[in-house]
């Protein structure tokens, strides 16, 4: 069966032997050691490779100009958001108002710059309630398996099944008075599914790593595992999700308040004042384009940075 | 195949019952007197009241009435709104609307969003690719409703090329503007998603091969990149048939379309609980059939699934 | 055989690649992958490109379809194919040279077919794809080029979709998918490494037959140098990107000129491989073993042995009786699982400070074997005797206890080390888990170990993705001997390494067992290393031991045909060299068929490798 390799079958003119110089060729030693570059850790690598990505750079100094906003929005205005003087109302851009007034006079510059922080805090918060919620269903399913997975499978697949906007509408019409902390609450308890699948799928290939049972054949328990080697491996595709998430449920909230569901008028949201800009948008469209403008570059930075840091942390698209 | 299919539906039995279970809680039993719950805020008679504990059988245990209330609906009984017409009837007339709309959001967002996510990915890191990749993402942080307004200023008070109000029985031509509208946030996922699917098929092994069987980069394309990278977007668009009808509330606000999102938005408005929950309910069954038929297609699609046991 | 002689009898290469310089845009800047490269194939003859990986042999193969990957290109030298230059000539001329011309088959038979396609239609369209028919013709083509790749039941497994196919089975596939426009000149990239020893002979050998009766040049690309000599008339060695050696291939064995090829054929086990013997005598190495263990003796709360293991050998460190492991598989319907026996009765010793090596191919029951002396796994039935203990009920201390004693070393470099830990963190986690010594110590104790496996201290502060598979594995072993165990068992420990990177490693092992009296059990389904480094060998087939004896005896007067079948199959074991001994053993014959029922495919996910086992260790 086997043909013998000696059986000539070629036509090649002289049996040539050809032998590189050895100096064009030099042999190295066998597995050496690179010692050339500083050590450097994946999140080190994913920091270093982001550092040099434009979209992170925008994304992040975009983020730190509105979480600055957020933090002090009295230092860039000294108008009260909350302040309507009908006699000054509808007016254009001028010194006092450089963004207008609205139809019932309250200073539109104030109104988004004060908006940012109600924005910021419901996406922020929602997303660390979400994350956790999530993360803590996605990881206890992924890591115990069996029947455990199965019914914290089926919960998410319930919570899922819920659409995001339709359960904060009915709870925030059960609820009298809504604050910005009942919003996250709400947002956070149906808002949580996706991370919790995306951990799950990712401890469940985290978790059959040579790396966990060679923990495991080392002496380490269970949680342990799970804590120390599973759930450090197994969370960057949920960093990424969640910061997605944020800009998410900034949206959410926004529309909460454009169906007029959400945060009561003293508190400012720009999704109310879309929604209350909409009856001058022939006459006055600049009071829709601003609170709009500051929620579509809230939500874009985000989803941005979250663009960024998935490129990072995927070693694929990093070596090319 | 069978066995697949089957534990698909097994389980969906308790997700079914789990979510409607909940939106049932949520609007019934959240606030201490189930009466004001079900009236809202609405001052109601004796006899109103009398009639409501009746109707929701509400001197049950709350599960009891849970199950009742499931029994109802599954014959078609969803309770009398508070214009004293049922409920049901009032979904029937709405219904067609909405699902009109939803198809032309699906229609619009599926031809736009595979066509320019298929290019995206197959010139991945070109000029084109980073404009769509843009592209997609103002449509993302653009809020629907924004998008709408300025649709509808533009388009319909400006430009007079399309209705402003739509109103009641619409054509669907007249549906076309508000069902871009409700179908742009999820053209800008479908892109996105294509794009990365088809970037990563483009790549694989077996895309080499063929190439090295001979067949022209067409052939390639067609026969081994797209139907391998659409399978995840089959799965999404078939998904979002149900969140498109949720999503719906803010587009038929915007257009006035007498749809189910109008008449969810006026329950909420008037404080009408029946109305809500069954409107929610019947959402959360769409939408759990609908992911049932994308399991069932994904079966269809990918060999794999379909002789698994 | 006699096919190349009715081809035009010109003395042109059939393909001739000049100075070729092929580069890959990186992040990190251009990247030459291939230089200066020389080679050329004559009508109906085998070439060989040998090579470790990285060192450009698939590059310079697949740039000759220009099917490098995007950002690849050449970039200087020429390519000449039946006497045309086609470097730079349009992608359609390319297109036209692609299946009917210039052939491929491809190394992952896994990945390489369309998993949404039937098999038989993806060979129908390399037929219709170079027009060589259309239709119900070229269906009817389609099962007669599986038949002819040696797949039995061609008609029928036309119509079945890749994942129903096993990897012998898919392999053949791609070879009647690269043979069916019938190209003049055959790149085969790896065909077979993916494969069991067994079915890689029979697929090479059909291989060889096929490209003779039809006159076909093959460029063949391995890493197996023993393969390619056997394969091959002509061999081309690289090394880093360029050609160091090309020649007729027995020639190119017996006197190789260059340094590296000298490096590569004293490495290949394969190829001239012997027990490895350390500085220390093997009879030394075993009483080294037995004064190692004294103190932990005294120090220790042995007992006497128990009841009923009064006949255990002490000078055995673990005994295995009858140990059997059953999973359950999914049948017809959810709620009938049958059981497969994955493990059945296997009973085995390993002397204190010697090397057990358990060889087998995929499915024979030897990973798991491993995983049950490991405790990873709980057996169904039989024991485990660790120094003439039952350890198989172990539980809590007991059980930790025993994990610092026995130690694992896996398989696959780049999954056994958390990318998360930095090497220092790595190899201090077992001390740190059963905690021992404190912060200054264990320094101590890392830095010694890294002196142990030849590395250098700084290393501590680099992190697993910094390093290559060698090294890796290296580290690995480090880690494993951190808490000072008697027992390592090494799972598939070299299987993933280049041949120079393995024997080193290898080398180490040999080495460290002499210094520190280690008992080994050594896993995998390379006969070659088990001469290398076993001095007792088990073969296993299905679940079954099917030989053992000292590794000298199985080599040498193998008893059980499929011994002797897969001694036979150790590629390049008949080539005689200077200084080797040759592995001569007559195969006895068998079916040319691999199972027909598909082992390796979708039962890979449903058998041993089940959830369930996850479950239960968790």
């Amino acid at each position: 069966m086997r043909s013998d390799p000696r059986t000539a079958r070629s036509v090649r003119p002289a049996a040539e032997h050809v032998v590189a110089s050895l100096d064009e060729t030099p042999l190295q030693a066998v597995d050496a050691v690179d010692t050339t570059t500083a050590p450097r850790s994946m999140w080190s690598e994913a920091w270093h490779s982001l550092i040099r990505n434009p979209v992170f750079l925008i994304s992040a100094a975009l983020i730190v100009v509105i979480l600055f906003i957020a933090a002090f929005p009295g230092l860039l205005t000294n108008q009260d958001p909350n302040y309507a003087k009908i006699t000054q109302a509808n007016q254009p851009p001028s010194a006092e108002h450089p963004f207008g007034t609205t139809r019932l006079g309250y200073d539109v510059l104030a109104r988004v710059l004060y908006g940012t922080r109600t924005s910021v805090m419901v996406g922020f918060f929602t997303m660390l309630l979400a994350t956790l919620i999530g993360g803590v269903v996605g990881a206890l399913a992924g890591y115990v398996g069996g029947i455990f997975d199965a019914v914290l499978s089926r919960i998410t697949d319930i919570f899922f099944a819920i659409p995001l906007i339709l359960g904060a509408i009915v709870i925030a019409n059960r609820v009298d008075a809504l604050n910005v902390w009942i919003v996250i609450l709400v947002l956070g308890v149906f808002g949580w599914t996706n991370i919790a699948r995306i951990m799950r799928g990712s401890v469940i290939s985290v978790k059959n790593e040579d790396f966990v049972t060679a923990s495991t054949a080392l002496g380490a328990n269970p949680v342990t595992n799970l804590v120390k080697h599973v759930v450090p491996n197994a969370i960057a595709p949920v960093i990424v999700t969640a910061t997605v998430n944020l800009g998410v449920y900034i949206v959410a909230e926004a529309t909460l308040s454009f169906l007029g569901l959400g945060l009561p008028s003293s508190s400012v949201s720009w999704g109310g004042d879309i929604s209350d800009a909409r009856p001058a948008l022939r006459t006055q469209p600049m009071m829709l384009f601003y609170p709009s403008m500051a929620l579509a570059i809230t939500v874009l930075s985000f989803i941005m940075l979250g663009d960024a840091v998935r490129d990072a942390l995927d070693p694929k698209a990093r070596k090319r | 195949m069978i066995w697949y299919i089957g534990r698909r539906l097994l389980q969906m039995i308790p997700v079914f019952l789990g979510a409607t279970l909940i939106v049932y809680l949520m609007a019934f039993v959240s606030s201490g007197d189930p009466i004001a719950a079900i009236a809202g805020d609405k001052p109601i008679s004796q006899a109103v009241q009398d009639k409501l504990r009746a109707q929701y059988n509400l001197d049950e245990p709350v599960l009891m009435q849970w199950l009742i209330y499931l029994g109802n609906l599954f014959q078609g009984d969803f309770g009398i709104g508070f214009n004293g017409r049922p409920i049901m009837d009032q979904i029937k007339l709405a219904f067609p609307v909405t699902f009109r709309l939803a198809i032309i959001a699906i229609v619009i967002e599926t031809i736009f969003g595979v066509i320019a996510g298929v290019i995206a990915g197959l010139k991945k890191g070109t000029l084109i690719d980073t404009t769509l990749l843009m592209v997609s993402l103002l449509v993302i942080a653009v809020p629907t409703f924004v998008i709408g307004f300025l649709a509808q200023f533009v388009l319909g008070v400006q430009l007079g090329i399309a209705p402003v109000n739509v109103g009641r029985d619409p054509s669907w031509q007249n549906l076309l503007v508000p069902g871009a509208v409700l179908g742009a946030v999820s053209f800008a996922y479908v892109l996105r998603l294509t794009r990365t699917s088809i970037a990563e098929v483009a790549t694989a092994d077996h895309v080499r091969t063929a190439t090295a069987k001979g067949l022209s980069r067409g052939g390639v394309i067609s026969k081994h990149i797209l139907r391998n990278s659409l399978i995840p977007v089959v799965t999404f668009i078939g998904a979002d048939l149900g969140a498109l009808m949720g999503g719906a509330i803010v587009t038929e606000g915007i257009f006035n379309v007498s749809g189910i999102g109008s008449l969810l938005f006026r329950a909420i408005n008037d404080g009408e609980s029946p109305m809500i929950v069954s409107l929610v309910t019947l959402l959360v069954i769409i939408f759990l059939i609908a992911n049932l038929t994308v399991d069932l297609l994904y079966a269809v699609l990918d060999p794999r699934i379909r002789y698994a046991k | 055989m006699m096919a190349s002689t009715n081809d035009t009898a010109t003395n042109e290469p059939l393909l001739e690649i000049s100075d070729l310089e092929i580069t890959f845009a990186t992040t990190n800047g251009p990247v030459r992958a291939v230089r200066g490269a020389n080679l050329s194939v004559y009508p109906g003859e085998t070439v060989a490109i040998v090579g470790e990986s990285g060192s450009g042999k698939s590059t310079t193969a697949m740039s000759i379809a220009r099917l490098l990957p995007e950002n690849g290109k050449v970039t200087g030298g020429s390519i000449r194919f039946g006497g045309k230059d086609i470097t730079s000539v349009p992608t359609r001329e390319i297109l036209a040279l692609r299946g009917n011309e210039i052939g491929l088959v491809p190394q992952d038979p896994m990945s390489n077919l369309n998993p949404m396609w039937k098999v038989g239609t993806q060979i129908k369209e390399a037929l219709t794809a170079n027009g060589m028919a259309r239709g119900a013709k070229a269906r009817s083509r389609a099962v007669e080029l599986l038949e002819e790749a040696g797949l039995p039941d061609a008609s029928r497994r036309a119509n079945q979709y890749p994942h129903e196919f096993s990897g012998g089975m898919k392999q053949r596939a791609l070879i009647a998918m690269g043979l069916a426009a019938r190209p003049r000149l055959l790149i085969a990239d790896e065909p077979t490494s993916a494969l069991d020893v067994t079915v890689q002979q029979q697929i090479l050998d059909h291989l060889d037959t096929l490209t003779a009766d039809l006159g076909v040049a093959v460029l063949l690309i391995t890493h197996d140098l023993g393969l390619a000599a056997e394969r091959a008339q002509h061999l081309v060695v690289m090394y880093k990107g360029q050609i160091v050696e090309s020649g007729p291939a027995i020639d190119l064995l017996q006197n190789p000129q260059h340094p590296y090829t000298q490096r590569l054929i004293s490495a290949a086990p394969s190829l001239a491989s012997r027990r490895l013997v350390s500085g220390t005598k093997r009879a030394e190495v075993r009483e080294h073993a037995h004064e190692h263990l004294q103190p932990a003796e005294s120090a220790g709360d042995r007992t006497a042995p128990e009841f009923g293991d009064a006949e255990a050998n002490l000078d055995a460190v673990i005994q295995v009786q009858e140990l059997t492991k059953e999973f359950p598989i999914r049948g017809a319907v959810p709620w009938k699982s049958m059981p497969f026996t994955a493990v059945d009765h296997v009973s085995f010793e390993i002397e204190r400070g010697t090397t057990t090596a358990i060889v087998g191919e995929s499915g024979s029951g030897k990973s798991t074997v491993a995983q049950m002396v490991l405790k990873l796994l709980q057996p169904t039935s039989g024991r485990v005797l660790f120094e003439g203990k039952d350890v198989t009920t172990y539980r809590g201390k007991e059980l930790k206890d025993l994990r610092r004693r026995v130690q694992p070393i896996f398989q696959n470099p780049y999954g056994t080390l958390d990318p998360m830990y930095s090497i220092y963190s790595t190899i201090e986690e077992p001390l740190r888990l059963h905690g021992i010594g404190d912060a200054k110590s264990r320094e101590a104790k890392v830095r010694d170990l890294l002196d142990k496996v030849a590395l250098p201290a700084e290393m501590m502060r680099r992190y697993p993705n910094e390093l290559s598979g060698g090294q890796r594995q290296r580290i690995a072993i480090a880690r494993a001997l951190a808490l000072d165990p008697e027992v390592v068992i090494c799972d598939e420990a070299v299987s993933a390494l280049d041949v120079l990177v393995q024997a080193q490693v290898l080398e180490l092992l040999n080495d460290l067992q002499g210094e520190l009296g280690l008992s080994y059990l050594f896993i995998t389904h390379d006969l070659a290393v088990v001469r290398q480094i076993a001095d007792r060998t088990l073969v296993m087939e299905k679940g079954k031991v099917v030989e053992q004896g000292t590794t000298d005896e199985v080599f040498h007067s193998p008893q059980q045909d499929y011994t002797k079948r897969l001694l036979a199959a150790i590629p390049g074991g008949a080539i005689p060299l200077a200084g080797s001994e040759t592995i001569d053993v007559q195969a006895p014959p068998v079916a040319d068929e691999d199972d027909p029922m598909p082992t390796d495919g979708p039962s890979q996910t449903d058998g041993p490798v089940d959830p369930f086992s996850r479950a239960e260790r968790a």
